[in-house]
């Protein structure tokens, strides 16, 4: 079975790109780079062999592994969702391993070694790869660990700085705890089942309020892990801790992961689904979109801020499962499977641009050697190709026609005003609420990329390092082409890529499946033609077909008069310098006005004085979550934790006594 | 083959009117203001004019402030394109339904605030991040007000949505009544009319869309002022025939299309004078009151889809 | 299902009802005292049209008199008598500033779904062309306890009790055509009698307070600070 023996060269080639190079040669960075980066472009060509011939070819099958536990082996399985997301996997993975030479170059001169860096990329991945190809609980959590603890020796590659290092612990602590919930939800699965293989829990039969308490720990689980609000907080720390190839990585594809464990859980494992476990996955969905949004547009930390927006475009994913949830719970099973697709569709897109803005903001980063926002600019003639790069994932990100990000959000959109067929007209009358919260999200993600774009590109240089700096090599320039490209085809393409999505959607809801392209592939309709319709061809066709005619209309004149170059206007008062044009802060402030009760925000100003004779206007913006959420969690723990600590007396005997008493009370329960 | 001709030349006709609309509102508005007023003509005189200007670029422009006039052009004139002006069933209403519109104007209002930050100075800055911040809080509203209207006709397609009235027995929807208000009050904000923007202006303090595009000069310039004009006439033709289709064609034979341009050429006048004594009437808002009257206009949307839900469901 | 088929009044008084909920709303967003007292005049002549209808369309020819009382009421008489008290208290310039209007807004919105989901099972049971009104009076009910709540001027929190009166005479006339005569005149005047009360209220507690903002209460409390 080929397509599983592929995914099995996957892992192989990962942990050889890992391995091998620690075993051979350790000590010299060139040989390291040449060994290990090929390996895992290996190991992303395998996934993407292995998850096109699952998904387009129909392939799945099963196998089972010589490893695990004496009475457990573990158990691999392939189907179309395992297939899908190998390929979304093995894609970012083959442009890391194209990006990442040029990129690790600055590494391999600094005061770490560059051994770690690729000795933990290369479990990480196939650690992924594992836990998609999982049919057993044991197989599962093993993957999960290996890829959790591998992204925490990755984070924590950068070990001098204070911040990097409190950044791994928070992702270890809360990806421990998310370990601990799976590790819940999986006992209570396999009791029910009788075994801890998936096809035991497939066919258990849960009472209501056992499947409930089940999803409940999945969705905390695996929530904790893709990162919904409140339980977000590690990754805007995390992302800007490692390095830029590495977050591409986690944003990209772990998150990805995490979703598909809730998707493999929920749909697959739990068999009969709620309305009110889509209802709560709705809500926390839009939760996490807005705020997210709203969080990444005040950072300006480059990184920082992409981070948040995974945050946001994973509420709009749990936005899409969510309408899915609830209209399978309430029998329709069509509009379900829409929303399912929807949501798919908007993991592979982000997987796309996010992991092409990291990448390029990787370069830009090594380029300008700084992290904030406010120290660069005009980079656009400085770097041309990753300029054109990073605008097709601006654009693409802000959900704009006619590439990729647009897509899922209109079918997202097309599933939510679906909301009416429910006969509980309340929820009914809330699911266009949240669709009106997805469009503010959309909205503001696209006013952040203006920004974004605007401060780091256009206009002048903010610092001299800016000024100098140059465009990166064939590498680097090479994925991120490719993956603007890919964002392209996506967004053209739908009805093809959607075809291959509804063979998911087909296994978990075969009964009634949408006619999404039913007029052919020109037209993407969702539902019905009468009801909506989007060309996608069509639309490019049509803005090349105005631009052409404009253009041509305007050519002649072209020729005839040269245009010239001037100075910009400035008002008679002297030529302009670059702290005249507007900072990041400075385009989000009336944003940050109008929304202000969603951060905490202190600072302000301060008259001139001796140490700043220019006087000093300083602002901090933290995050809710951690004084509303974490640290009342953190002092109840620690409180508690001191009243037990009464038992730690120091006192020897008191420890004999301990001892003493239990055996008396074991002897008392044995003689019952 | 017919539908795709009328559809581009339909096109090429809203191109050719949208001055003349303009015009029309700019002479309405001189006369209530007691002066005579340029002729109704002026505009297509300004845009020629501006056509036949040299083209002169800042220093630190970049390709982005070349490309973003073509962009916002024919992004708009596909949007124009797309909605029912004289005939519904036209096969463009099938290429991009209203959801797809928004996107169109997003992208539109992407690249034109991009233009605005690239040269380098404070105003383009200032005018794009206003523009910004105004077009996130419009969009829930025009979105909610969308999605009342299709959860009453069960349809995003514009064509659909336009004829549902013509084809249905008269029935007054309050749900149509609310989301009508709310979006006027969002097409006022989103092609930057009095109150929310003076088209007029250019004092920095009060500029938004004239700061985005204050570097601009010769073709590139009459490229955008042309797109607003597009931009207003695609809003105004959209809340006319979404709420009073009556007059629209329902096939494509001469006669139905003729009586189609009549009426929506009245609609226009009479919606313009209705635009005009609005602008004279009322004074431009602080920019930290507009989203109180953008949070209005989302709330008349809410009332009109709570409407739907409570009074007009069975 | 493409939309009811009612016949034209009947989609008038839903226009109307409808328009109601819309002046609810505008009451809870008012800061002017002036504006406030004008659009609760709005909200009597549009429940006055309503009654028309409703008795033009029945044949119940005595909702025409409680129609008649509603509007010498509330469209002229408590208004009036409301400006006069406005006027001679001094306040006509005050713009009483709201705290988060936003929140409230959105609150009022979630008390209108809440009403349509409580009323549901009353809805099966009328016979009434016009069911889909009762969620839209109970919402009015509603808001006006919420307004009650949320402003701090006297003033306001009065007009605030009278839309809650007018909520239920609207649930009255379109759930059950109507009150018997006696429990309208009764409520009516008992209306009437408690808007005289307010207005020497209103004296007593700005000659006793100072101010006519009831959180200034705050110090009638035992303990001693």
């Amino acid at each position: 079975m080929v397509a599983l023996q592929l995914a099995l060269v996957m892992i192989v080639a990962a942990l050889a790109s890992g391995f091998v190079p620690a075993l051979v040669c350790p000590r010299r960075p060139v040989w390291i780079k040449a060994l290990a980066f090929p390996l895992l472009g290996l190991a992303g060509l395998a996934g993407i062999a292995s998850g096109a011939l699952a998904l387009l070819g129909g392939q799945s099958g099963d196998l089972q592994l010589p490893f695990g536990l004496p009475w457990l082996h573990s158990l691999v399985h392939l189907d179309a969702l395992a297939g899908f997301f190998l390929l979304v996997v093995g894609l970012v993975t083959l442009v890391a391993a194209v990006y990442a030479p040029a990129y690790v170059r600055e590494y391999a001169a600094g005061p770490q070694p560059l051994l770690p860096l690729t000795l933990f990329t290369g479990p990480f991945i196939a650690g992924m790869a594992l836990v998609l190809l999982a049919a057993d609980a044991f197989t599962f959590l093993v993957g999960w660990e290996t890829m959790t603890l591998a992204g925490y020796f990755l984070v924590a590659y950068q070990h001098q700085h204070t911040a990097n290092r409190d950044a791994a612990y928070v992702y270890l602590l809360m990806s421990q705890v998310c370990g601990v919930f799976i590790l819940l939800a999986c006992g209570v699965l396999a009791a029910f089942g009788g075994g801890f293989d998936f096809a035991g829990m497939r066919a258990a039969q849960l009472s209501p309020a056992w499947a409930s308490l089940t999803f409940v720990l999945v969705f905390f689980g695996f929530g904790i892990k893709a990162g919904l609000v409140p339980l977000h907080v590690w990754l805007p720390q995390a992302h800007p801790a490692a390095p830029s190839y590495i977050s591409a990585l986690m944003s990209g594809v772990m998150l990805k992961v995490a979703v598909y464990g809730f998707i493999r859980f929920s749909y697959d494992l739990l068999g009969t689904i709620s309305w009110q476990w889509g209802a709560l996955t709705l809500f926390f969905g839009c939760l996490s979109a807005l705020l997210g949004v709203l969080y990444a547009l005040m950072q300006h930390d480059l990184k920082r801020l992409l981070a948040y927006h995974s945050v946001e475009n994973i509420g709009i994913i749990f936005i899409g499962l969510g309408l899915s949830l609830v209209f399978a719970g309430t029998g329709h099973p069509a509009l379900a499977s829409l929303g399912l697709i929807a949501a798919l569709y908007h993991c592979l897109n982000h997987a796309l641009f996010k992991s092409l803005l990291f990448f390029g903001a990787g370069v830009v980063l090594q380029q300008t050697q700084a992290h904030d926002l406010e120290k660069m600019g005009g980079l656009i003639r400085r770097m041309p190709v990753t300029a054109t790069c990073f605008l097709v994932g601006c654009i693409s990100i802000s959900a704009l026609p006619p590439f990729n990000g647009f897509v899922s959000e209109w079918l997202t959109f097309q599933t939510a005003l679906q909301g009416p067929v429910l006969r509980n007209n309340i929820l009914g009358a809330l699911i266009p609420v949240a669709a009106a919260v997805l469009a503010l999200t959309g909205a503001l993600a696209a006013a952040c990329f203006v920004k974004v774009y605007g401060v780091i590109f256009l206009g002048l240089p903010r610092s001299t390092q800016a000024a100098k700096a140059v465009e990166t090599s064939t590498g680097p320039q090479l994925g991120q082409i490719f993956l603007a490209l890919l964002c392209l085809l996506f967004g053209i393409f739908p009805t093809a890529t959607v075809a291959q999505l509804a063979k998911i959607a087909g296994q978990f809801f075969p009964d009634a499946m949408p006619q999404l392209t039913a007029q052919g592939w020109l037209w993407l309709t969702p539902i019905s033609p009468e009801i909506a319709s989007y060309s996608a061809p069509l639309v490019l066709f049509g803005l090349a077909l105005a631009w052409l005619l404009v253009w041509l209309w305007l050519h002649p004149r072209r020729r005839r008069q040269p245009v010239s170059l001037v100075s910009p206007w400035d008002c008679g008062f002297g030529p302009l310098n670059a702290r005249m044009q507007y900072t990041a802060s400075a385009f989000a402030m009336p944003i940050r006005r109008i929304f202000a009760p969603v951060w905490p925000m202190h600072g302000g100003y301060q008259p001139p004085s001796a140490a700043d004779p220019g006087g000093r206007y300083q602002l901090h913006i933290g995050d809710w979550a951690w004084s509303k959420f974490y640290q009342p969690l953190g002092r109840l723990i620690s409180a508690m934790a001191r009243r037990l600590a009464i038992i730690q007396g120091g006192n020897i005997r008191a420890y004999l006594a301990y001892s003493f008493f239990t055996l008396i009370v074991l002897l008392l329960v044995v003689s019952l | 083959m017919n539908g795709w001709l009328l559809a581009i030349a339909q096109t090429l006709f809203m191109a050719a009117l949208a001055p003349l609309l303009a015009g029309w509102i700019k002479w309405l508005k001189c006369r209530l203001q007691s002066r005579s007023g340029p002729p109704l003509w002026q505009p297509y005189r300004d845009l020629m004019r501006l056509f036949g200007k040299q083209v002169l670029l800042a220093e630190s422009a970049s390709p982005i402030f070349r490309l973003a006039p073509y962009v916002v052009f024919s992004v708009t004139a596909l949007a124009g394109s797309v909605i029912p002006m004289l005939a519904v069933g036209l096969p463009t209403s099938a290429l991009a339904d209203a959801i797809v519109l928004v996107g169109f104007f997003a992208l539109g209002r992407f690249f034109l605030a991009l233009a605005g930050m690239d040269v380098g100075t404070a105003f383009g800055g200032m005018g794009s991040s206003r523009e910004m911040t105004i077009a996130s809080l419009a969009e829930p509203a025009m979105l909610l007000g969308v999605f009342t209207l299709a959860m009453t006709v069960r349809s995003t397609n514009l064509s659909t949505m336009v004829s549902f009235l013509l084809v249905s027995e008269f029935q007054i929807y309050p749900s149509f009544v609310f989301a009508a208000m709310g979006l006027v009050l969002v097409a006022v904000a989103e092609t930057g009319r009095i109150p929310v923007d003076n088209p007029a202006t250019h004092l920095e303090l009060t500029m938004i869309h004239e700061a985005m595009i204050l570097e601009y000069t010769g073709r590139h310039l009459a490229l955008m002022e042309w797109a607003a004009m597009l931009k207003l006439l695609i809003y105004m033709v959209l809340l006319t025939n979404l709420f009073c289709p009556w007059g629209l064609a329902q096939d494509l034979r001469l006669a139905p299309l003729a009586l189609g341009l009549v009426s929506v050429m009245a609609k226009l006048l009479v919606l313009g004078i209705a635009l005009a004594l609005a602008e004279t009437g009322l004074a431009k808002m602080r920019l930290f009151r507009v989203p109180q009257y953008l949070g209005l206009a989302f709330i008349l949307c809410l009332l009109g889809m709570l409407s739907h839900v409570v009074l007009e469901m069975n | 299902m493409a939309g009811l088929h009612l016949p034209l009044i009947e989609q008038l008084v839903l226009c109307l009802a409808a328009l109601v909920l819309f002046t609810s709303f505008l009451l809870l967003a008012q800061g002017r005292i002036v504006s406030l007292i004008h659009t609760f005049a709005w909200q009597g002549g549009l429940l006055c049209a309503a009654t028309c209808l409703m008795a033009i369309n029945s044949g119940r020819y005595h909702l025409l008199i409680s129609a008649l009382l509603t509007l010498a009421l509330k469209v002229f008489f408590i208004p009036w008598q409301l400006r006069r008290l406005v006027l001679r208290l001094d306040i006509r310039r005050e713009v009483e500033t709201i705290g988060n209007p936003s929140l409230i807004m959105l609150a009022g919105g979630a008390l209108v779904l809440f009403s349509y989901y409580v009323v549901l099972p009353i809805r099966e049971l009328s016979l009434l062309a016009a069911r889909n009104t009762i969620a839209v009076s109970l919402a009015v009910i509603l808001i006006g306890m919420l307004m009650i709540i949320s402003r701090r001027k006297a003033v306001a929190q009065v007009i605030g009790f009278m839309s809650m009166e007018n909520g239920l005479f609207f649930a009255a006339v379109v759930a059950t055509y109507g009150m018997p005569m006696v429990v309208e005149l009764g409520v009516a005047f008992d209306v009437l009698v408690a808007a005289i009360l307010f207005g020497i209220f209103f004296f007593q507690l700005r000659a006793g307070i100072g101010s006519l903002d009831v959180d200034h209460l705050n110090r009638l409390h035992e303990k001693d600070q």
